[in-house]
């Protein structure tokens, strides 16, 4: 019995390691970023578009910007292409399909975001710059390269949340005389609703975290951008193209976008547990 | 004229079948894509030799070495770590504050970008524990990262071990240490082993943390505390700086077959778990 105490204790111990490496995270990352932020001064920090490092000017505006919106243009691509094979996966394909369908789209979320990254560049920028004009690198390209990416998140999620969802309203809902489709979109989705919202949220989350394949896309200009087509430098990107050659204060900035990027994705990380325990706790209700 | 409901099904799913579809063609569009442009320069010599000129010309050897070195290490450190974590959650307490407060941190970790790893890599690691660029900095940082990967994974796996075999162990009159090694592990090996395999393809596609933990050296690192480039990274440089485009090319198609290859292991894993949970 005293050997088993000592296991516990031990395991104990270890369980412990996930929180504390994200307490010896926050806090390092919070410790370097920090000081920056009100030296530089809230308000020059977060809503000035002036990044000159070299003249000890850090605002990150524009950047705050550029991930907001190459998230939303991604999130959208993710949404509707991530939801549309979930729901082909769930309710529409045969069985024999499905065992193809799911690893295939398993490996996509496999694939390197520098191969993505790579891909956009020499396949979609040319496509880009050629039909529709501008740079090539560009919102768009980001958006539609990220949203592949996150694709295969709010699908996995999606489809575990639209399983989750009890056969009889199905039954019930075909047995009234709905067609499968009007099943699907006014009882099935209905009931997944917050678990899909959830999924879409962690997807943001990818999306606005991702940085190689974003460096590669998006052009990475300081300016704000007027269309879809001019490039943007994300905060992720931000952080990777500069670090390698960053000290002083100008090393102390880039963590600070770091932490500026913690803080967005622990707010969207905390909105989508609390959307699924919710939904979880409903589920279990019924 | 009044669109008839089967009208609208038939309309609405031949669009999801089309996005599907679509989606399925972008992934073998990739595959196809690399493999075409490079897979005819990896060849043996690609593979066994040391880059000359920045890449320009010569192979991939030394990063091939350090991506196995780097990927290796993490998750030696991170699969016991998981492994363990999940047993403590699943067998050895109840649900409470503390089971509450670990899980919280996994779910947290699974969320933050690479890139944060690789900051909190650099300084932590690579400056204060004062590590420098290294395989073991790198190693160190991508082991965190993918901590939830192997305890979500693992803990669905001892989750899906049936309670009779713990109920048998105990009625035998073991203790539960030796329940939980002899019988619950055992027979939770092959979902454990699936979570392992993907942690194994995220380090291996894992390029921000490793550039700012790992260093980007070209020469063969020959011990824990020297830097090396990854496979992912030195791709990354090739294509970005526009060093060699064939030698990118041929990078790329090395990685894909190593992601690829991962990724069927870690689906025939899954399906004997499965298998044997039926």
């Amino acid at each position: 019995m005293k050997r088993d105490k000592i296991i516990h204790a031990a395991l104990t111990i270890v369980a412990l390691s996930a929180i504390s490496s994200l307490a010896l995270i926050t806090v390092f990352v919070f410790k370097e970023g920090l000081p920056i932020i009100l030296r530089v001064g809230v308000k020059n920090f977060f809503l000035s578009g002036d990044w000159y490092p070299s003249e000890g000017k850090f605002g990150i505006l524009n950047m705050i910007v550029g991930s907001l919106v190459v998230t939303a243009g991604a999130i959208i691509i993710g949404a509707v292409f991530g939801l549309g094979c979930a729901i082909v996966l769930t309710q529409f394909a045969p069985r024999q399909l499905v065992v193809i369908l799911k690893p295939a789209i398993e490996i996509l979320a496999g694939i390197p975001s520098v191969v993505f990254g790579f891909i956009g560049v020499v396949v979609l920028v040319p496509l880009v710059r050629q039909y529709l004009g501008g740079p090539g690198l560009s919102i768009l390209t980001a958006s539609i390269v990220l949203g592949v990416m996150v694709l295969p998140t709010v699908t996995s999620i999606s489809v575990d949340v639209i399983q989750a969802v009890p056969r009889s309203y199905r039954d019930g809902s075909i047995a009234l005389g709905a067609t499968r489709w009007q099943t699907t979109h006014m009882v099935i989705i209905k009931a997944a609703k917050s678990g899909i919202i959830a999924a879409l949220i962690l997807g943001m989350g990818r999306a606005i975290g991702e940085t190689m394949a974003v460096i590669m896309v998006a052009g990475n200009a300081l300016e704000l951008p007027h269309s879809i087509l001019d490039p943007v430098r994300t905060l992720t990107s931000n952080i990777a193209l500069e670090m390698g050659y960053a000290a002083g204060d100008h090393r102390q900035a880039l963590f600070a976008t770091g932490v500026t990027l913690f803080v967005i994705i622990m707010i969207l990380n905390t909105i989508a547990l609390t959307i699924s325990r919710r939904s979880a706790g409903k589920a279990a209700k019924k | 004229m009044k669109i008839t409901p089967a009208t609208s099904q038939r309309f609405v799913v031949t669009i999801l079948w089309l996005l599907t579809a679509i989606t399925i063609l972008v992934l073998l569009f990739i595959i196809v894509y690399i493999l075409f442009h490079g897979i005819r320069n990896v060849t043996w010599s690609f593979l066994t030799e040391s880059p000359r000129r920045m890449g320009r010309q010569g192979g991939v050897f030394p990063m091939i070495v350090g991506t196995i070195a780097v990927t290796g290490l993490a998750v030696l450190i991170a699969a016991p770590v998981g492994v363990l974590t999940t047993i403590f959650l699943t067998e050895y307490t109840r649900e409470s504050k503390l089971t509450s407060v670990i899980r919280f941190g996994a779910d947290c970790l699974a969320a933050i970008p690479s890139i944060i790893f690789g900051l909190f890599g650099f300084v932590f690691f690579v400056v204060v524990l004062g590590m420098g660029f290294s395989i073991i900095s790198g190693a160190l940082t991508l082991a965190i990262m993918v901590l939830p990967t192997i305890i979500r994974t693992s803990e669905e796996a001892i989750r899906a071990v049936p309670a009779v075999y713990r109920e048998v162990s105990y009625g035998l009159g073991s203790t539960r240490w030796q329940m939980v090694t002899r019988v619950v592990l055992k027979s939770a090996l092959p979902g454990i082993g699936t979570g392992i395999v993907l942690s194994i393809g995220r380090c291996v596609s894992e390029t921000a943390a490793v550039m700012l933990t790992a260093g980007s050296a070209l020469r063969m690192p020959y011990s824990p505390l020297e830097s090396s480039r990854t496979l992912s990274l030195h791709f990354y440089i090739l294509s970005r700086e526009g060093i060699s485009m064939q030698n990118a090319y041929a990078t790329a198609s090395v990685l894909i077959i190593t992601i690829l290859a991962i990724n069927i292991i870690a689906y025939l894993l899954m399906r004997r778990l499965i298998a044997k949970v039926r």
